[in-house]
């Protein structure tokens, strides 16, 4: 029985290709992910390990809001000059260096720009020599206020020299320094991956990045000649108490290191989500492909039934074609994902300036490779064993072709199980994302059974288009006459377009609605803003605010503050506007109780969605430390694009950035736009990130970065639609070979080659554009239910992105006269005669 | 007259063999299907090729209609040449000048039984001529069956089909393999009834093999091949003179 399955597999190799195609492009994104991972992390270790060298002990403070990464970026805690003393005095400690390091520090370039990363920290600190791996490369460590030195990647990124003037923004506006020196790190790396340093010294340092000089970030201590360091971290910790974590100089390394690698991670389960994509994909062609051979060996099956083999063995036949082309699949997938976790890593490494530690192939790589490609093919070739396993013996003896088993049981379990997803979506949406996606691949499911039902009428209609012509009409036949197999291969592309029609029915949905809400409610000209990181805002100087109001046709300046904070004890965001009155009016703001005159320096403004009463005292634990109350005198409506709290001007000592980062603008109805914008930049010159804009070019600045977004999940998601188109060509072909005597007998009676040819592309066609068509409106169902689920947050009306639905149309079409390809030539090559005596 | 008898018998003939030759394999395995065979079938008659089994007859037929290339020797059918003709031509041949009745699997199963019929015309891009698709139709006695898919015929009614496809284009030449191999006497009877009227009412040129002596009596001639040759011939044949004359060949090899 195995023999006979082996060799049956072996006659059958391009179906073996394809459906193994499909297992492997998944199997290889998952282990690539993995591999990707792998290399990554011990380059993070290895850059890391030597960051600390020479530190036996290190201490720092609680956080000072410890967030977790859905929330935003957690703000570390600062020490003083007394924990220093305190550290120095205890027993066992040689040395101890306060350090300062913050993210903000940005350096303006040669070319006025400023230096940007894309999203790791850009750090400012102090230089505490040439401990912790760095090194001098150039030049001298700073020792006057006005002196500074930067890492050499950072230099050279920048285009500065030593002695060159450079101008670096921090917590303060741009202040100009001399670059004095240039240091790398230990191991000859010019920098630590992407993150950038420059360093100030120790005063300025805490005074730029901290707000406050005698305050530090990090306390580094060298132990006593012959002292342990887990017992000298011990004694720092009773010693220091509460609100303080000490580590040895290895503890906080890998503490370093995993930080990274958490952010690693994010990378990772969006790889494995796509892999998960394109491996749901997979079964569908996987079963697909199953399903025809069986149908297609039914008289084999029948007659080794006839033969005396068991269910038992049939089902085993079955499996076994399906384990070994698993197997192969996992092989093949392992190596290619080690191939393209290498490049991605080489890609990664050189895009982010890390050194590379080297490929390896990590087990988990290896494991989850052969457990997916088996699991999956092992799932998708169930139901066709069961199948084969029910084929009557009888059957060898007749002329059965496929036979036209009803849809009903299909289609009402389809639409029970489409029914069942909805409803998770409807329920996930506003209780557990896990619960909606779990809804939206249970009602892919769904919609898959339920389309064997839609197929039939879909081609139909579908068909009608390609009738005209002889070969069309032949194709469209061919299309509607085994439902199942013209459904599940359309499924296979619904799933893709589906996906990427939902997330741009989402998108479209909030871009317009937002664009509706700020045409609206935003009464302003203009909009100072920069782009900044999650955790810091660019910013820029308040003082120039008084200024800016002069501007000529200038009649309010609006200016906001912002930095994150404990409110009551929950993580939170804290704003401070300079003229709230203005921002009233800009954004039609209506008051609900209280005053919306200008909060007191301890007085704050909410929204009537805050859960706040007028009169209630709300504590704030600030990001610098800063412990306050204020009483709430006004509350407004909350409008669709403004809202939250609003803080008096006391709020602003507690930030790290004392700095406004937005403004918004009111000009005269007759004033000169143009004229007012150029003023404003000209004194915005010293903030180089800031930008002037009107709302819609600001709107656009936002949408551009959407797009992106878009276009990313576009391209990963086209693996699905690849592999989906895998599926189309798997399907053709075994139709193909299938109809080996129709074909025949229709070149008998006249069909040119070209004809033979139109006649497979329209049937390529039919099935792509149907399931192009149910992606369509699945994806469409999907948005509308998540922008349905989100109208809290304001997304108001479902905006259909008729565009791109358009083209993925048309995508469905192309994918289908791409897929014929192969298929076609093979029909136009039947050779007559050999059709027609083929028994 | 002597001099114009062979450029009438040109024109004549529906098709021709000359000296075909039709080697299968090399070495061997080679396998001599047909040898110097020359035959010519004349327009507006009904030929039967019979023979048996393995002598060539299916081969024979191929090679007639364009549907196999032959090792040597010429073919025509009316004035083309069918050796060194291309796909294309192949294709334009059997749209204009052919039509074929296979054994079994005639019919496309999406199709209706109409739609079946029309088929080479749709195909070919030409119109029907409602009058001649209205006595075809007649003849073979389908009138009610037309909107039935084939698997909702019998094979006979199959069949029927399958000629009605093959009349309805009016090709210079049908080509039957065993058309009535499959049916039961009573079934192939009338299908062979059908194809004798089509040859005396419209001068049909019709070659059928068979390897039924009956079916053979239909015809107005008899080819008989044996061992890839042309070795008798039958004119106006009835059944036992056809099974006397395969009696003897029998006998001979
Ligand atoms: N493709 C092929 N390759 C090799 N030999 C072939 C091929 N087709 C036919 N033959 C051989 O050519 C000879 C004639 O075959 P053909 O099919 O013409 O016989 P036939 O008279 O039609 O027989 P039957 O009555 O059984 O249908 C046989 O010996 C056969 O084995
Ligand atoms: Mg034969």
């Amino acid at each position: 029985m195995l023999r006979a399955t082996l060799k049956s597999l072996l006659a059958r190799k391009l179906r073996l290709i394809l459906s193994g195609l499909a297992v492997l492009l998944g199997v290889m994104f998952v282990s690539g992910s993995f591999v990707l991972t792998d290399s990554l992390g011990r380059s993070f270790d290895n850059m890391f390990a030597n960051s600390l060298s020479g530190t036996d002990v290190i201490v720092t403070a609680d956080p000072a809001i410890n967030v977790s990464e859905m929330e935003g970026e957690p703000v570390p805690g600062m020490l003083t000059s007394a924990d220093l003393a305190a550290v120095r005095e205890t027993t066992g400690v040689a040395q101890a260096i306060g350090d300062v390091q913050a993210d903000g520090a940005r350096v303006i370039g040669a070319n006025g720009k400023v230096v940007a990363t894309f999203g790791p920290p850009r750090f400012g600190g102090n230089w505490t020599g040439e401990v912790g791996g760095r090194e001098l490369r150039e030049g001298v460590a700073p020792s006057a206020a006005n002196e500074i030195v930067v890492n050499a990647a950072l230099a050279k990124k920048a285009g500065i020299k030593v002695g060159d003037q450079v101008g670096v923004l921090t917590t303060q506006p741009k202040q100009t320094f001399k670059l004095v020196g240039i240091f790398g790190y230990e191991g000859r790396l010019d920098s630590r991956g992407p993150v950038t340093e420059v360093l100030f010294t120790e005063p300025v340092a805490q005074k730029l990045m901290l707000g406050k000089e005698g305050k530090f970030t990090s306390i580094s201590v060298t132990t006593a000649g012959g002292s342990d360091p887990v017992a000298v971290r011990d004694a720092l910790k009773t010693k220091l108490g509460k609100g303080y974590v000490v580590q040895t100089g290895s503890e906080a390394a890998a503490a370093i290191a995993s930080g990274f690698k958490e952010a690693l991670d994010v990378f990772n389960k969006i790889l494995l989500g796509f892999a998960g994509v394109a491996l749901f994909v997979g079964i569908f062609l996987i079963l697909n492909t199953f399903s025809i051979i069986v149908a297609q060996r039914t008289k084999e099956l029948a007659l080794s039934r006839a033969l005396g083999a068991s269910r038992g063995q049939m089902i085993g036949s079955v499996l076994v074609e399906a384990v070994v082309i698993g197997l192969i699949a996992s092989v093949l997938g392992l190596a290619a994902g080690y191939g393209v976790g290498a490049l991605l890593s080489q890609l990664f490494a050189s895009f982010s300036e890390v050194q590379l530690a080297g490929v390896g192939l990590p087990l988990a790589a290896v494991i989850s490779a052969f457990a997916v490609g088996l699991i999956v093919t092992i799932i998708a070739a169930i139901m066709p064993a069961i199948r084969a396993s029910r084929v009557p013996p009888v059957a060898a003896l007749q002329e059965v072709a496929t036979p036209d088993r009803p849809l009903t049981k299909l289609t009402v379990s389809g639409a029970i199980i489409t029914a069942i997803g909805s409803g998770l979506i409807a329920f996930g949406i506003a209780e557990n994302v896990w619960l909606m996606f779990a809804g939206v691949l249970t009602a892919f499911i769904g919609v898959a059974l339920l389309s064997a039902f839609l197929a039939r009428p879909a081609v139909s209609v579908l068909g009608r288009v390609f009738s005209w012509s002889v070969p069309g009409k032949l194709g469209r036949l061919n299309s509607g006459r085994n439902p199942r197999r013209t459904a599940i291969t359309a499924a296979a592309l619904m799933v893709g377009i589906a996906l990427v029609t939902g997330v741009n029915t989402i998108v479209t949905s909030a871009e317009k609605s937002l664009r509706g809400s700020v045409a609206e409610e935003f009464h302003a000209e203009l909009i100072v803003s920069g782009q900044g990181s999650p955790g810091l805002q660019p910013t820029f100087d308040g003082t120039l605010l008084p200024r800016m109001k002069q501007v000529p046709g200038v009649t309010a300046v609006s200016a906001e503050y912002g930095d994150q904070a404990m409110i009551d004890g929950k993580p939170g965001w804290v704003s401070v506007n300079t003229d709230f009155p203005a921002a009233v009016k800009m954004f039609s703001l209506s008051p609900v109780a209280g005053s919306l005159a200008q909060p007191g320096p301890d007085e704050v403004i909410v929204d009537d969605d805050s859960g706040h009463h007028l009169s209630d005292v709300i504590s704030v634990q600030h990001a610098n430390g800063l412990q306050k109350t204020y009483t709430v005198t006004g509350v407004y409506k909350q409008g669709e694009i403004y809202g939250g709290m609003v803080f008096g001007s006391g709020a602003i000592e507690g930030m790290r950035q004392q700095l406004p980062s937005m403004a918004f603008v009111d000009l005269s109805d007759n004033a000169n736009e143009a004229a007012a914008r150029k003023s404003l930049e000209a004194l915005l010159v010293d903030s180089p990130e800031m930008l002037v804009q009107n709302a819609d070019e600001y709107l656009d600045a936002q949408s551009a970065e959407t797009a992106q977004f878009l276009l990313m999940i576009q391209v990963l998601l086209g693996l699905a639609i690849l592999i989906a188109v895998l599926g189309v060509v798997n399907t053709l072909a075994l139709s193909v070979l299938e109809r080996t005597r129709e074909l025949g007998l229709l070149r008998a009676i006249g069909l040119g080659r070209m004809a033979t040819m139109r006649m497979i592309t329209v049937e390529a066609m039919v099935i792509t554009v149907f399931g192009a068509a149910l992606g369509l409106a699945v994806g469409v169902g999907l948005g509308t239910a998540v922008v349905r689920g989100l109208a809290d947050e304001g997304l108001k009306e479902v905006v259909l992105p008729w565009e791109q639905m358009g083209i993925y149309l048309v995508l469905g079409a192309v994918v289908g006269v791409i897929a014929a390809i192969l298929p076609a030539i093979r029909a136009a090559r039947t050779n007559v005669l050999a059709a027609i005596s083929y028994e | 007259m002597t001099i114009a008898a062979p450029a009438r018998q040109i024109t004549a003939a529906a098709a021709r063999a000359d000296g075909v030759w039709k080697v299968y394999g090399t070495g061997e395995a080679q396998v001599v299907a047909l040898r110097e065979v020359s035959v010519e079938l004349q327009r507006g008659r009904f030929t039967a090729i019979m023979g048996p089994s393995g002598s060539g007859k299916s081969t024979l037929m191929h090679c007639l209609a364009g549907l196999d290339s032959v090792t040597r020797g010429q073919v025509y059918v009316g004035d083309t040449q069918l050796t060194g003709l291309n796909d294309a031509g192949l294709t334009k041949l059997r749209r204009e000048k052919v039509g074929f009745i296979f054994q079994q699997f005639n019919l496309l199963p999406t199709l209706t039984a109409e739609e079946n019929i029309l088929l080479p015309l749709a195909i070919a891009g030409r119109k029907p001529d409602r009058a001649w698709f209205q006595t075809v139709i007649d003849t073979v006695g389908l009138g009610d069956r037309l909107s039935h898919r084939p698997s909702q015929l019998s094979g006979g009614q199959q069949q029927r089909v399958a000629c009605a496809r093959a009349l309805v284009s009016r090709p210079e030449v049908i080509f039957a393999d065993e058309p009535t191999g499959n049916l039961d006497s009573r079934s192939g009877g009338e299908v062979l009834n059908f194809l004798r009227q089509s040859v005396i009412d419209h001068g049909q040129t019709i070659v059928m093999v068979t390897h039924d002596a009956t079916a053979a009596s239909f015809a107005d001639r008899v080819i008989f091949l044996a061992d890839g040759s042309v070795v008798d011939s039958l004119d106006d044949p009835t059944a036992e003179r056809v099974l006397d004359t395969i009696k003897r060949i029998g006998a001979d090899h």
